[in-house]
């Protein structure tokens, strides 16, 4: 009935209506007057959907004919990104007001990207899916291009935007060759119509779709827009754009790769392993040149992606396991750093360069210290959360066969 | 010779092969990359329609008004932040969105 259907749904359904009603109520208000009301109320919404998912957590369920699933594997990524996005809300909201970014629209477009990205780790059919990452990237566009009296703000909007644009292009074109070939849009019919080897036509379709959410997750060699639009977006919005996407990108990637092609695991595992290796290289290499912080950290995210991406590629449900792992760790490391950016600061003016950091220790020794943890933490240096994560992933491949000579052996 | 499946779908990669061209060799005008992610998607909804019609399918159909709609959404997002790109610098020409690089 479509009552259960829509009890599946709850969450997402409370966001939606929360996010018309904020806009509704600040805009016949005081408009930005309630901006930081609004971002403590979000943050506060956002953690009570998060405690109310994981309460009534029983078992997978599934509406609307399979075209939404709720697994646990679903809860726990929506789980990660409402709580990501909640604390980078409260984490942000003194830098934004600040830079006299306090408008009432920003809490509201990131509710309304939240929806899309929990859409997007419980698809279960193309269409959803892709009304699910329409949903988070138009609002991520808009908030990139938050700061409208900047030209740069602007700029990595429209860089985002392009980029993101044609990325969803070569998705929808994959998705509707996989629809052609495999007769139906569900992913429950199309691991059914790939059983016993896909087609030339079903191939291409994964193909061009492992491109469209490699553009998502800024996998290396699609991770172009990465560093500009992490450079010019308000540094805020660029901790959002560090955190929460990117689980749900690569919660949607895991979907796509188990749930849709789960019996073609060989085809797509060479892909992903390949994205995997590229982007640990790109993101290791080209941050070694950076002098913006904000730079730095998009090429670390791109390094980090290629890490959560050879979790993906063992093709095992330990692989699954380790990326998730891999992806929370991330995401919270992430909160620390772009906390401590968001706090940088040359006389009274906020600055992301590198060099800024000069006689930190002696001036500010406590966050200095901090800031030292983390970056360990990020390197993945063994004391340090950071090192588990790289473990659990590494071991994750080992065990599926990616060890020493590969790439000889398969 | 009887118009099949095979012809529609060659049209909708032509098409899909021009917009991708299109964002990349363009050097001129920021519009010409607006016009060419529309052209993507239309390129997708050919090949959706076909593919519903030769399945004798009807959710192609219904996917393909989905993506009519989120590309009318894209559209007016894509012009808004190009409208405050051209209030900050002045221009639209695809070489002058270079201020940051490295």
């Amino acid at each position: 009935m479509i009552g259960a259907d829509l009890a599946v749904l709850i969450p997402e359904i409370v966001l939606s209506i929360y996010a018309m009603a904020g806009l509704m109520l600040a805009v016949y208000t005081t408009k930005d007057g309630m901006a930081p009301a609004l971002t403590y109320a979000t943050a506060a919404v956002f953690g009570i959907m998060a405690l109310f998912i994981a309460a009534t957590a029983n078992g997978p369920a599934q509406s609307f004919g399979g075209m939404i699933v709720v697994d646990d594997f679903a809860r726990f990524a929506k789980i990660v990104i409402l709580l990501s996005a909640a604390a980078v809300l409260i984490v942000g909201q003194d830098s934004m007001q600040k830079s006299g970014l306090g408008r009432f629209e920003y809490p509201m477009i990131v509710t309304l990207a939240v929806v899309g990205m929990m859409i997007m780790v419980s698809a279960g059919d193309l269409i959803i899916l892709y009304m699910g990452l329409e949903l988070q990237s138009l609002a991520l566009y808009v908030i990139a291009a938050l700061r409208r009296d900047s030209v740069r703000s602007t700029e990595a909007g429209l860089k985002y935007f392009v980029l993101g644009a044609l990325s969803s292009g070569l998705l929808l074109y994959g998705a509707s060759l996989v629809y052609g070939f495999a007769g139906t849009t569900l992913f429950a019919g199309i691991i059914e119509a790939s059983e016993g080897g896909m087609s030339l036509g079903m191939i291409f379709g994964l193909v061009f779709m492992a491109a469209g959410l490699a553009f998502k997750v800024s996998a290396a060699p699609f991770h172009m827009w990465t560093p500009d639009v992490y450079e010019g977006a308000p540094t805020p919005v660029t901790a959002l754009f560090a955190t929460a996407p990117k689980m749900a990108a690569m919660g949607l990637f895991a979907r796509v790769v188990y749930d849709a092609f789960g019996m073609a695991i060989t085809d797509w595992q060479q892909i992903v392993a390949a994205l995997a290796v590229f982007s640990m290289f790109v993101g290791a290499i080209a941050a070694i040149g950076q002098t913006d912080i904000k730079r730095l950290m998009a090429y670390s995210s791109i390094g980090h992606m290629g890490f959560a991406l050879m979790g993906l590629a063992a093709g095992t449900g330990q692989g699954v396991e380790a990326m998730l792992i891999y992806m929370s760790i991330y995401v919270t490391m992430n909160i620390g750093v772009f906390a401590f950016i968001m706090s940088m600061e040359k006389d009274g003016y906020p600055v992301t360069d590198i060099s800024a950091l000069n006689g930190y220790a002696s001036a500010q020794s406590g966050q200095a210290l901090a800031l030292l943890v983390l970056m360990f933490s990020l390197a993945g240096v063994p004391p340090m959360l950071g090192f588990f994560a790289k473990y659990a992933v590494l071991v994750a491949a080992v065990d599926a066969g990616f060890g020493f000579g590969w790439p000889w052996r398969a | 010779m009887t118009i099949g499946l095979e012809h529609y779908l060659t049209v909708a990669a032509a098409l899909f092969v021009i917009g991708i061209f299109g964002i990349f060799l363009n050097r001129k005008n920021v519009i010409v990359i607006l016009m060419s992610v529309e052209l993507i998607l239309l390129s997708v909804n050919i090949n959706l329609v076909a593919f519903s019609a030769y399945l004798g399918d009807l959710t192609g159909q219904v996917f393909t008004m989905f993506v009519l709609t989120v590309a009318a959404a894209e559209a007016a997002i894509g012009l808004a932040i190009l409208v405050c790109f051209f209030r900050n610098r002045g221009t639209i020409a695809v070489e002058d969105v270079s201020n940051m690089k490295g």
